[in-house]
């Protein structure tokens, strides 16, 4: 039997985005596929050298819930529901919203980004990134890991012409 | 049921079950068989469909007190 293929494209670059790609990926070598991901445009801040700088923003995400990592149940239970208007104008609204994110991921032995990218390279999976958007947004190649090629469309696609699945994130 | 390695994978949750589990069967020899213990509810039917797709096979499914226990052989 052929290996199966998935390809996936990223294009968020914020922390609760970056969960799906990285998932999947590993998953998915983990069962066997050949796998890659093509990092673009806000996709590529997942592939920085530093991930720990992603950022989750409730402001205009009405599906996020808002609900505390500490504190006794009925606390924790409580969805904040603060209009949008009143996030906007409150100075580290989103560095809260961020920590607080953080500490339910680690309360729930959900992994982190850094974790999941590494078990994703452990794997084999293999990462493109982007050059015209490297060059669009002024990054230089030394900002991104090591392991990343730098390809255009046409490259990703002689992979992902042949994937059994392909995803766009 | 006898077993030659053990995996502890409490309190971690999906896709890590699996990640561990996979890795683990890496290092181990065709044949032998891996005991995994969970808490993940979802990772009943994640490591049936693991097994089916990996060809590894899913030996035993139980749970018992809030606890998953798989067992896996090597294919």
């Amino acid at each position: 039997m052929d290996e199966k293929k998935l390809a996936i494209i990223a294009t968020k670059g914020t922390l609760d985005w970056a969960y799906p790609p990285f998932i999947l990926a590993s998953t998915a070598a983990a069962l066997g596929y050949e796998t890659q991901i093509f990092f673009t445009f806000y996709g590529l801040q997942l592939v920085r050298k530093d991930v720990s700088g992603l950022k989750v923003s409730p402001i205009g995400n009405p599906g996020m819930p808002m609900k505390m990592p500490f504190g006794p149940k009925w606390f924790k239970d409580i969805n904040w529901n603060i209009p949008n208007a009143l996030q906007c104008v409150i100075p580290g609204y989103e560095s809260v919203a961020t920590a607080l994110m953080k500490q339910t991921i680690a309360n729930n032995g959900v992994a982190t980004i850094a974790e999941l990218r590494e078990l994703c390279q452990e794997a084999d999976v293999k990462f493109l990134a982007c050059q015209m958007t490297v060059e669009l947004f002024g990054f230089e190649h030394s900002d991104f890991m090591d392991g990343l090629d730098y390809v255009g469309a046409a490259t990703f696609f002689e992979f992902a012409g042949e994937s059994d699945i392909c995803l766009f994130i | 049921m006898n077993f030659d390695k053990e995996l502890d994978a409490r309190g971690l949750n999906c896709p890590l079950p699996i990640l561990r589990s996979k890795k683990t069967l890496n290092e181990m020899t065709s044949g032998q068989v891996l005991k995994i213990i969970a808490t993940d509810p979802g990772s009943v039917k994640d490591f049936a469909a693991f097994a089916k797709q990996t060809g590894n096979e899913l030996m035993s499914s139980a749970e018992a007190a809030g606890e998953y226990t798989f067992m896996i052989k090597k294919k």
